[in-house]
């Protein structure tokens, strides 16, 4: 597998806004977190949506304070874990 | 106990639109040689044969094993199949609760659930407003729930956005040492592994 | 427009009230709705996919995704993939729909 980024590393999601069936959530877009793990290589949602099984990535779980994520964080060091797929990340 | 024919209407009252578009649809795939009764009643069979009580047997094992917890944690989905748990395509990921991390689980884009382990989700799993509202205040929504997570854990909140499904593995309650896993799986429920409660107390058993 | 708004079903962060967490089973229904989905990715090649289902219950607008229950919303997408594979078509289902209303009333 050749994983772009590995666990510990810094990351921000892509401030992208396409149209089309997209499983990286609107409220994490631009936010910066941690990879805690490499999870795999899957078929992107995005071609699967349109009966296309032909465009492996990798997919991380990224780990986010809270309080980088939200205004009002209940708990700042709180935090959210999002699976987001390679192609969605950008090093920071 | 419904009635299972595919051709009985639930309580012998109309059926709403919905229905009929369920029963047409069945009726066109048989007629296709695509999808036939037996299949969907096989489907449902699967489906009614998992729930909570699976995930209890390896929450109970994990608490009495220390380690098959540790390949639970590496491997949830291999983990399952090691009890003999045929838990499909799930790609399942557990994440454990500890005196100082308390998880919680959510989709907030549709309703992903370990469906293949646990059964079918809760209709409030599957709401807007705790689809919404566990992203941003775990801690209120668990406080409705009648959890109250002390300042010094740390809740984390997973949100299954893509391949993998998540467990959560409760504490194991205090007061039960020497206690079979037959006996702690009676402490484990469904809102335990979802992460919006605690394990049951030996008191409310 | 600055960018492409959120989609209907993304709701992570929205305000949203109170959580209703009264139990039911489902309706006969509703767990035939389920093992349809289920049997339909099942087959192999796929005939349709969690994906396909997920990108049509997005794409059915706000007021049917406000109005719909889960499972109307379901049923719905299952039915628009179908259509869109040239699997089933408007006026068989149509017609069916009618049989099946004929028979509830003989």
């Amino acid at each position: 597998m050749n994983a772009r980024f590995k666990p510990g590393q810094r990351v921000r999601v892509r401030e992208w806004y396409p149209p089309g069936h997209v499983r990286t959530p609107y409220y994490i877009r631009g936010k910066s977190g941690e990879i805690e793990r490499v999870c795999g290589v899957f078929d992107n949602p995005e071609r699967l949506a349109y009966a296309k099984a032909d465009d492996p990535k990798t997919l991380y779980r990224v780990r986010f304070r809270q309080s980088d994520v939200w205004e009002r964080a209940e708990r700042p060091n709180d935090t959210i874990d999002v699976e987001i797929y390679e192609h969605w990340l950008e090093g920071t | 106990m419904s009635d299972r024919h595919p051709h009985h209407p639930e309580h012998h009252r109309p059926s709403t639109y919905h229905e009929k578009l369920t029963a047409a649809v069945l009726e066109l795939l048989a007629e296709k040689n695509i999808l036939s009764p037996a299949q969907i009643t096989e489907s449902i069979a699967v489906m009614d044969a998992r729930g909570p009580h699976l995930g209890a047997k390896v929450v109970a094992r994990a608490w009495t094993d220390a380690a098959f917890k540790q390949r639970l944690l590496a491997d949830g989905s291999a983990a399952c199949r090691e009890m003999g748990i045929d838990v499909g395509t799930l790609k399942l990921v557990v994440v454990e609760n500890t005196e100082q991390v308390h998880n919680v689980i959510v989709c907030t884009l549709c309703s992903c659930y370990p469906k293949m382990l646990l059964g079918i989700p809760p209709a409030w799993y599957k709401s807007k407003a705790y689809r919404s509202r566990t992203a941003r205040e775990p801690r209120k929504v668990l406080a409705e729930f009648g959890l109250d997570v002390p300042g010094d854990v740390t809740v984390r909140v997973h949100d299954s956005t893509a391949d993998m499904r998540y467990l959560v593995l409760p504490l194991r309650p205090r007061g039960t040492d020497g206690w079979t896993a037959a006996q702690l799986e009676q402490l484990v429920t469904r809102d335990a592994m979802i992460g919006v409660a605690r394990a049951k107390e030996p008191a409310a058993v | 427009m600055t960018s492409h708004p959120r989609g209907i079903h993304d709701l992570g962060g929205l305000p949203a009230g109170e959580i209703d967490r009264s139990e039911h089973q489902n309706d006969f229904w509703e767990q035939r709705v389920d093992a349809l989905q289920r049997a339909l990715g099942l087959l192999d090649p796929p005939l349709v996919r969690t994906d396909e289902l997920r990108r049509a219950i997005e794409g059915i607008g706000a007021q049917a995704y406000d109005r719909m229950s889960y499972y109307e919303r379901w049923i719905t997408a299952i039915t628009e993939v179908l259509m869109e594979k040239g699997v089933i078509a408007v006026d068989e289902l149509g017609r069916k729909i009618a049989e099946i209303e004929a028979r509830e009333q003989a």
